[in-house]
């Protein structure tokens, strides 16, 4: 996981500036959040619009109770949990996007798609595939494999899209991630686990 | 002693450090002898790190000034 969102030293710097009403911090706010807030609002809720509509919302409860901030998780954190928040409060309201706990256990969704992949006693009979490359930094740099990693997110269920996004796309602690989405720490688990094993798969398919 | 397929249902598990030190052996010794196991570990390990570097779509520019300057407003407002 790449920690982004541990306790960083500069989140109650930063915090103190827009209190303090510096205008440069609030650019710098927006450059850190606003884009990762839309992406992560749009795992929520249907479409784009109502997406932007709740991460608008939560600028305004961010803005509001900046004083409220205590450090105890990083900034990032609280505003995601704000963010998750309104996006159920709106659910809720219009009954048009459904809540966390509405998507399901997860159990629906019970095949993490390798069944085929092995034989009567469990052994594989189909291996992984070699990759042509799994330097995480150069498989970043392959266009077409994050185009194929970006369209395998999108297929996800979405409590699955969710907690994968949460955890490894923004690199919360399971527990924070438990605490935003309302989940078990075992049903947590689970979704991490059937989300990352179909987006490696999607991987495998392309460097494979 | 644990199959492979069970290897790759348990590896949520060893990753995130939830599993018991009976099962954690079991899980090692199976890697130490099964490659196809040790590369899929490898991949998973590797699309967890590549997951962390996906980028977000930037906001443009002239929205990005205008929303500062509409959160420096909310502000002002509530206080």
């Amino acid at each position: 996981m790449n920690g982004s969102e541990r306790v960083r030293a500069d989140d109650g710097a930063l915090v103190a500036r827009l209190i303090a009403g510096e205008a440069r911090a609030f650019g710098e706010l927006v450059d850190r959040f606003h884009a990762r807030m839309v992406r992560l609002a749009m795992g929520f809720v249907a479409d784009r619009g109502a997406a932007e509509e709740v991460v608008q919302d939560t600028w305004l409860v961010v803005m509001t109770g900046l004083e409220g901030f205590e450090g105890r998780s990083s900034l990032g954190t609280w505003i995601f949990r704000i963010l998750a928040n309104r996006a159920r409060t709106r659910a809720v309201r219009e009954r048009r996007t459904v809540p966390f706990s509405a998507l399901g256990d997860g159990a629906e969704d019970g095949d993490s798609g390798l069944g085929a992949r092995f034989d009567g006693v469990g052994h594989w009979s189909t291996p992984p595939r070699a990759w042509s490359e799994e330097d995480p930094e150069r498989v970043c740099l392959r266009r077409e494999a994050m185009e194929v990693l970006g369209r395998a997110m999108d297929a996800l269920p979405a409590n699955q899209r969710l907690v994968v996004m949460l955890r490894d796309v923004e690199g919360l602690e399971s527990d924070e991630v438990c605490n935003i989405l309302e989940v078990s720490e075992t049903n947590q688990r689970v979704l991490l686990h059937r989300a990352r094993t179909k987006l490696r798969t999607a991987l495998e398919e392309h460097l494979g | 002693m644990l199959t492979c397929a069970e290897v790759t249902e348990l590896v949520t598990s060893y990753l995130e450090g939830q599993m018991a030190w009976r099962r954690r052996m079991a899980f090692r010794l199976h890697l130490g002898m099964c490659k196809h196991c040790r590369a899929y570990l490898r991949q998973m390990k590797s699309t967890v790190k590549v997951l962390g570097r996906v980028p977000a779509d930037p906001i443009p520019p002239e929205l990005r000034d205008d929303l500062a300057r509409r959160l420096v407003a909310m502000r002002k407002k509530d206080g």
